[in-house]
């Protein structure tokens, strides 16, 4: 197989004894004559988190629907242990989602949204898994409460709750945590470090490289579709404000 | 340890499982909002006393007009309905999390297909009892195939406009388009239940409506399955 560097697209590669969880070879998305992601190449193993920074058009948003099935690349494909993603339905089981859309239905109640999302997922035991999920992201109180009365950041943690029901492997994380309170983003970072603990790889993109870099293995700077930036993240001593100036460097003066 | 999750927390996708799970859905958001049934009740019964106070019963009798009253209400009624089918999903982008579960594109299509059945009928319940007491039809035991011709014509109306729907919602004029897409799609249904109605209605025997009710069928047949098999294709982005 070759390199992406041999490829000219661009890559991330986390290391592990076991095989990759998730790898992306050359991905290319063009919308009419734009790439909005021209030849990413990405590979991460269990318990990675990607963090992926980027000014807004960058393609990140796009880069993380080719990875979860919901776009066709152009060229190249995504693979989700070893399967290509869409995939069959117990590959694309295996995908989270959650984007700065809530992705619920206003009209049904917390519970009801987050029990269909495990229904849909075919999760067996749906009510359990819904009550286990609202009591982890802390609005179980708000169960039986319609989604349309909830608060922005209430909402965004329903969102995380049915994202996160069916106990995916794959967790595509856009921005987050816009909206979330202290405690919702508490929360939040407490539910995906126990999913990065039991295997799950992450891909995180946010415009907050504090947050992003927390739960970081690895991060990435895009930019006009490609990564202009790749490294791995040290979880003791890694130097934010570096990376920081580094960021600002590279995306704000357009030193790419 | 691995962190594929064993197939003993998830059971495989069953697809009518699925779909009624989709229908069940979309009918209870209805039920809370009954936003766009009411339009539509209100709709057909407002059509109905329209054709009502135009109609001259000394120059056409009200078995010759009442069946195409009838189609033309259930038509457009049937549409305010399906334009929000999809119109609910795309609001938040629930759809999203359809497209990315284990749920198959056939089962998603088909469970919307049922839940615009299921509208469809409500609807057409309240408007044929609104049409025959205005029209003064007799009411008698015939009317059962009445409602067995709607039922035939209700299903290809809604896996049609399911279609149509799920193509127009990605665009900013998707009320507009609705119409203009399904509304030529629907004459060869609209056609042969009002010609089967008014056999029906005359009280002639059902022998005599019969080539209409197997081009009804054929067209469910046809249309059904042309519909499910086109709908992946549809939602690729």
């Amino acid at each position: 197989m070759q390199s992406p560097h041999e490829t000219g697209a661009t890559g991330v590669a986390s290391a592990s004894a076991s095989g990759p969880a998730l790898t992306a070879e050359a991905l290319v998305r063009a919308f009419g004559g734009r790439r909005a992601v021209n030849g990413v190449s990405l590979t991460l193993h269990e318990g990675a988190c990607l963090a992926l920074f980027g000014p807004n058009g960058a393609g990140k948003t796009t880069l993380l629907r080719l990875l979860g099935g919901l776009l066709k690349p152009t060229t190249g494909t995504t693979r989700l242990h070893g399967q290509p993603l869409p995939g069959d339905a117990e590959t694309r089981r295996l995908v989270g989602l959650i984007s700065h859309h809530a992705m619920l239905y206003p009209a049904l109640s917390v519970r009801e949204n987050v029990r269909f999302a495990a229904e849909c997922q075919g999760v067996i035991a749906a009510d359990d898994a819904t009550t286990r999920v609202l009591t982890q992201l802390r609005v179980l109180d708000r169960a039986d409460t319609a989604v349309r009365f909830l608060s922005r950041g209430l909402q965004q943690r329903v969102s995380i709750a049915r994202a996160l029901v069916h106990g995916p492997q794959l967790v595509l994380l856009d921005e987050p945590y816009t909206g979330l309170d202290e405690t919702g983003a508490l929360a939040l970072t407490d539910a995906l470090g126990a999913l990065k603990a039991n295997g799950a790889t992450l891909v995180l993109v946010t415009h907050n490289l504090s947050e992003g870099l927390a739960l970081a293995t690895h991060s990435a700077i895009m930019q006009s579709g490609r990564f202009v930036d790749e490294q791995p993240v040290s979880p003791s001593g890694f130097d934010v404000p570096g990376y920081q100036a580094k960021y600002r460097a590279l995306v704000h003066e357009g030193l790419a | 340890m691995s962190a594929v999750p064993t197939g003993a927390t998830h059971k495989a996708p069953s697809y009518l499982a699925d779909a009624w799970r989709i229908a069940r859905k979309d009918l209870l958001i209805e039920f809370r909002t009954r936003s766009a049934f009411l339009a539509a009740t209100v709709f057909a019964v407002l059509a109905v006393v329209i054709f009502r106070f135009t109609w001259d019963p000394t120059a056409i009798p009200a078995m010759d007009l009442a069946p195409g009253v009838l189609w033309v209400i259930f038509t457009f009624s049937g549409l305010l309905g399906l334009n929000r089918s999809f119109g609910l999903e795309l609001a938040e982008r629930a759809y999203d999390g359809l497209l990315a579960s284990q749920l198959s594109r056939e089962a998603i299509f088909t469970g919307k297909v049922i839940a615009n059945l299921v509208f469809v009928m409500c609807v057409q319940a309240l408007a044929l009892p609104a049409v025959a007491l205005f029209f003064d039809l007799p009411v008698g035991p015939s009317w059962w195939i009445i409602v067995g011709i709607v039922l035939l014509a209700s299903l290809g109306l809604s896996a049609v406009g399911t279609l149509f729907a799920a193509i127009a919602s990605n665009t900013r004029l998707a009320e507009l388009l609705l119409p203009m897409m399904t509304l030529p799609f629907f004459v060869p249904l609209v056609i042969p239940a009002a010609q089967a109605t008014a056999v029906v209605l005359r009280g002639q025997p059902i022998a005599d409506g019969m080539a209409w009710l197997k081009v009804l069928l054929a067209f469910d047949l046809v249309f059904v399955s042309a519909c499910i098999v086109v709908f992946p294709f549809t939602i690729e982005e």
